[in-house]
This record gives C-alpha cells, structure tokens and sequence, in this order.
C-alpha cells in the first residue's frame, strides 16, 4: 500500500500532465494564430484538434541523429536530466483540498514532504544541468553559446525567485506547500499582501523557463536552436516537453504561492454541501493556472526578446534588489501588523 | 530486512562507487557529473539521517550552485582528455598514496574502535524532527547567532576575492 | 549501528512517494530515449552527421574558450544563493521567533542583508555585472 497508492497517484498525475502539455501546444498555436490575425491549424481533425498528438506521432518515427563531433553519453544524458526534472517537480504540489472516495481519505498530492517548495527550487537548480551539458555535449557553437547563456540566465534568475519564496514562507511559517495554500484563505493572497515578491517571482518563473521574453538560450535569429541545435526525432522532444511542462509547473507554483491555491474568497465562507466543496476547489485551482498558461502564451507573443545584457542587468541590478525590498517589507509587515 | 537499512546499502553502494568512478575518470566532464551523483546520494544519507533541511540543502547547494561552477570552469578550461596531465609514477604519487592509506586506516582506527565505546550514537527521541527546518532556525537565530552574522562577512570576503580574482579580465 | 536507523521509520515513509515520482520520470525519460532509436529509421552517413553550423564546413571545434563573464555570474551565484540558504530558516520561523525577542530577529537578518549589500554595491562599483 505504501507503494501502490502513491504509483497510482504518480500515473493519473503524468496522465494529465501530458494530456495537458499536448494541448498546451495546440493551444499556444491557436492563440498566436488569432493575435496574429491567422487561423492556426485546422486541417488534421476538426478545428486541428488532432494537430498535436499527430505531431508527437511524427516525432516518434523520426530518425535520431548524433553528430560524429558530439560527446554520444552526455548527449543522451542531458535531455534525460530535463526531463526527469521537468516531470517530477509536480509530485509535491497540491491540486486541491483533501477527498473521500469509497470513505477514504484521498490528498490531492503524490508527496507531502515536509521540505516542500525548497524540493521544487533545489530540483529546478538541477534542471539547468540538462542545457548547459547539451549545448556542451553537441560540440557545435549555437549549442555551446545557447547552453552556456541558459545556464547564466537561470542561475542569475534562480536567486530572485528563491528570496521571493522567502517572503511566502514568512507568512506561512512552513515549507510545507499545503500551509502555504492554507496561509492565504480570504483575501489574504499573497499577490495582494506582497505584489513586488508577486512580480518578481512571475518574471522568474518566465526566465526559468526560458520563455520569451527571456528564450535567450533558443534565440531562432542569431542561435539557430541554441542548446537543442543538434537534436532530433524524440531526444527534441523531450527538451520540448520538458519546456512545457516546466511551464506548467510555473503556474500551479505562482498559483499555490500567490494566488492563494484553490481558496477562493467567498466561496470558502458560503456553505455548500460536503460533497460539492473540494469539487468546486480542484475546479478553482485548475481555472487559475489555465488562466496562467494564457498569459504565458500572451506575452510570448507580445512582448520582444530582451537583449542579452539587458536580461543579465535585469536580473542582477533591478530583480535582486527588489526581492530583497520584498522581504524586508514582510518582515516589517509581521513586525507592525501582526499578519 | 529493513527497508531503511536496504535504503542506506543502495546509497552508500551509489555514493562510493561514483567516488571512486570520478577519480579514476579521464574525462572532467564525467568526473563532474559523477560528482553530482555523489551529492545525490549523500542527500539520501542525510534524509535517512532525518535531517531532511540538510539534504535538500545539499542538493539545492552542492549539486545545483557549486557543480555549475565546476561545470564552466571544466568548460571554460577546455580540457580534452587528461592525457597530458597523467605523469608517470613518481615521487608525488607514492607520497600520496602512504598518506591516503594513513588517513584510511585513522578513520578505521577511529570508527571500529573509539566510536564503539566513547561516542554514544543512540539518539534521544526527540531527535525525530530534530533535522526540521523548525530546530535548526531556531538554533542558527539564537544559540548560533555570532557564527551566523560572521558567515555574513565571510561571503562578503567570498565576494571581494572572486571579483579581485576575475578583475583584471574584467575591464 | 543499523538498528536506530529503523526508530523512525515515520519520517523517511513521506518521502517513498517523491522518490517513486523520480524513478518514474527517469524511467519515462529513459523509454522516450530508446523509443527513437526503436521506432526511427537509421540510416546515417558522414554528412548528415556532421556539425550543422549554417551549412558551412564546420571550422575547429566549438568547445573554444569563453568569456569569463559566464564564470563570475556562477560564482556570485553560489556567494548569494547561501545567503538565500541561510533566509529559509529564518523565514519560516520569524513568526514563532518575533514572539520571543521581537524586533531583535528582525535585526539579525537586516544586518546580514547590509554587510552582504555592501559586498553587491562593490560587485556594481567594480563593475562585474557590467554586460557588454
């Protein structure tokens, strides 16, 4: 039992993330498709609903080629790092609160450990092995000047996301991310009681996850395909998933830190049946971070690319300073306020 | 059979297999990784150690921050297999083999012997979440406050000596 | 030695779940790696498997030296990054703390924070996070 339930949890759990990622992307082409004035894909199925998994499909009978010049082992190696990065970081996140099925208490969460959010910033810091060794691995110049500016860019933005986070665990008072969730009932979200933290974990998370504004590392115009240049048939897509799971970990992590999880205000005080609350909460918690995923794709085809010194400068002299000011105000919010 | 000790024999069996891997390794770049395998597998050992704040620590630390730096300076060196660097036996080598059979056999000394009788390694029962973030922040912000505030200026020296370091290549 | 490794057995059971987390997504990882190679067709020849560098004759290697730019960032990150290390545990327990010595806690964290701000305002003065 130890180990059966948690793998069951564990296989719905990658169920949805890949259900999710595949439509992600149908839907991030569709949305650009009408900000740009174009219909998208609309040919395989109806409305191009079936254009995704036909394109998995295709990468799947794809030839794998590996560069004479490249290291062979670290070059399989690094998009296995991405990916198993990218898809376990969502085993300690919550979807919502406790169920009973069959008068059993099920939690909505593959782990509940006690380290919480410090897992999903310690195992993000290993995620940026997977660029930095596929661009070296590759032995090609877009690939090694791609991984080499990723990993600059990711280790720069790490340090303002994780004295972001450090305002969130003020309030809570625990790792734990179910205390976090549990911290922000009411209006008490903390995008409201520390908006500059809110901001600067948001553009983190954006440069985390090497979306543009911040997709530096891939830079199309000048970098071919940056760090994942040399890579083909499913190794490409493993990088692929992994960016896009990656996001998607992004917005059920702004969601639980800032926005308060599946509380929503008014809803936790109406009194509804038993049976219908945790229903309505997952379908809060779904909407919030659907809601994110739009605006991840909204700014993508929005906003321009930073240049690289101004993403460098942004990091270190503008969002260091302002986390910073961040935690100094919760500080002195707890002090005065008592919150 | 206990779990937790088959837990301890695959981790100590990861940790110092890619110990001795990396040594014996031509190639930096795979020493590096295994290095960072290592790191993982001592963050096992603390976990069952129950010092769960450590463990992540020494993931999110060792095997997040410092491997990368490890990663661009092998990178930035641009070191091909280490032929060039492997001399042929000399007086270096047997120097350092007769002082590494001497620390093997002080630990042994140490750990087969004085451990057993003067160390008591039970632990007290409340030492269960004695490895929680909870004890240790309020050790480090009461009892251990001097060393905290002196770790301050040592990252400020840490500092001042990598841009002193770099400096003249900055410009 | 082993047996009071087995008392608290509580602790570790939480972490059981994440750890099969990660050995599925290793596993997966491991399958979509093989899978290309199983179902993709293989047939390589020399020039499909050089170097792509624009369609030019790839000249030298790429694993040139680079700028020592990159190597400051990654060591400033570590430099700061223990100082986030050491904001965690007084983060979480500033609540519990501020109770019993008040502002003092407070204080402790803003004099760390300024002794290692001097060390930043030197970093800018220097300018080694000048990018050009």
């Amino acid at each position: 039992m130890v180990v059966l339930i948690p793998l069951a949890k564990i296989a719905i759990a990658i169920s949805i993330l890949l259900f999710i990622v595949t439509y992600l992307v149908y839907f991030e082409r569709k949305i650009s498709a009408w900000i740009q004035d174009r219909i998208g894909p609309n040919r395989v199925g109806p409305y191009g609903l079936l254009q995704s998994p036909a394109d998995v499909l295709k990468l799947f009978f794809k030839e794998d080629i590996v560069p004479s010049a490249a290291t062979k082992f670290v070059h399989s190696l690094a998009p296995v790092i991405s990916l198993t990065v990218a898809m376990s970081t969502y085993a300690v996140i919550p979807f919502g609160p406790d169920i009973e099925i069959f008068g059993q208490k099920v939690r909505l969460i593959v782990a509940d450990v006690d380290v919480g959010i410090l897992f999903i910033l310690a195992f993000a810091s290993i995620g940026v092995y997977g660029l930095t060794l596929s661009g070296w691995a590759s032995n090609n110049k877009y690939s090694l000047l791609g991984g080499l500016r990723s990993s600059a860019q990711m280790i720069s933005y790490e340090l303002s996301m994780g004295i972001s986070v450090v305002g969130v665990l003020i309030l809570a008072g625990s790792l734990r991310i179910y205390d976090i969730i549990n911290s922000q009932q009411g209006w008490m979200w903390n995008a409201f009681i520390q908006p500059i933290g809110f901001i600067t974990f948001v553009v983190a998370a954006f440069a985390e996850t090497n979306r543009l504004p911040f997709d530096l590392p891939e830079a199309e115009p000048e970098l071919v395909g940056g760090y994942h240049t040399e890579y083909s048939s499913l190794k490409f897509a493993m990088f692929f998933l992994a960016e896009y799971a990656n996001m998607i970990i992004a917005s059920c992590l702004i969601t639980t830190l800032y926005l308060g999880g599946w509380h929503l205000p008014f809803i936790d005080s109406a009194t509804l049946s038993y049976g219908l609350m945790p229903l309505i909460s997952v379908m809060i918690f779904v909407a919030k971070v659907l809601f994110l995923l739009f605006f991840f794709i909204w700014v993508r085809w929005s906003i321009p690319r930073f240049r690289y010194d101004q993403l460098m400068n942004l990091g270190w002299k503008v969002m260091l300073p302002l986390s910073l000011l961040n935690l100094m105000w919760v500080a002195l919010l707890v002090y005065f306020f008592k919150i | 059979m206990n779990i937790e000790i088959v837990a301890f024999a695959i981790l100590a069996t990861i940790g110092i297999a890619s110990a001795i891997l990396l040594v014996l390794q031509k190639n930096p770049v795979y020493s590096a990784l295994l290095l960072i395998l290592h790191f993982m597998a001592l963050a096992g050992l603390y976990l069952l150690l129950n010092a769960q704040f450590i463990a992540v620590l020494q993931i999110l630390v060792y095997a997040g921050a410092i491997m990368v730096l490890f990663v661009f300076v092998i990178m930035l060196l641009n070191l091909q297999n280490e032929q060039a660097l492997v001399d042929n036996f000399n007086i270096r080598k047997i120097v350092s083999f007769i002082l590494g059979v001497v620390l093997f056999l002080q630990f042994a000394v140490f750990f087969l012997v004085k451990a057993k009788n003067d160390i008591d390694i039970k632990k007290s029962p409340d030492s269960i979440d004695a490895g929680s973030i909870q004890n240790i922040g309020e050790a480090l912000f009461t009892t251990y406050l001097i060393p905290f505030e002196i770790a301050s200026f040592l990252l400020l020296v840490a500092i001042i000596g990598s841009i002193f370091l770099a400096k003249r290549k900055i410009e | 030695m082993f047996n009071n490794l087995a008392e608290n057995f509580y602790m570790i059971e939480q972490y059981i779940p994440l750890i099969l987390a990660i050995l599925v997504a290793l596993l997966f990882s491991l399958f979509l790696l093989k899978a290309s190679s199983l179902f993709g067709p293989q047939k390589p020849n020399v020039e499909k498997l050089t170097t792509y560098e624009s369609g030019m004759e790839p000249i030298r290697t790429a694993r040139e030296r680079f700028s020592v730019k990159f190597y400051i960032i990654a060591m400033l990150f570590i430099i700061f990054d223990i100082e986030v290390v050491f904001l965690y545990p007084w983060a979480v327990n500033l609540k519990i703390l501020e109770d019993k010595l008040g502002f003092f806690i407070i204080a402790e964290m803003f004099v760390f924070i300024l002794i290692l701000l001097v060390g930043y305002i030197y970093l800018l003065k220097k300018g080694a996070l000048k990018w050009d």
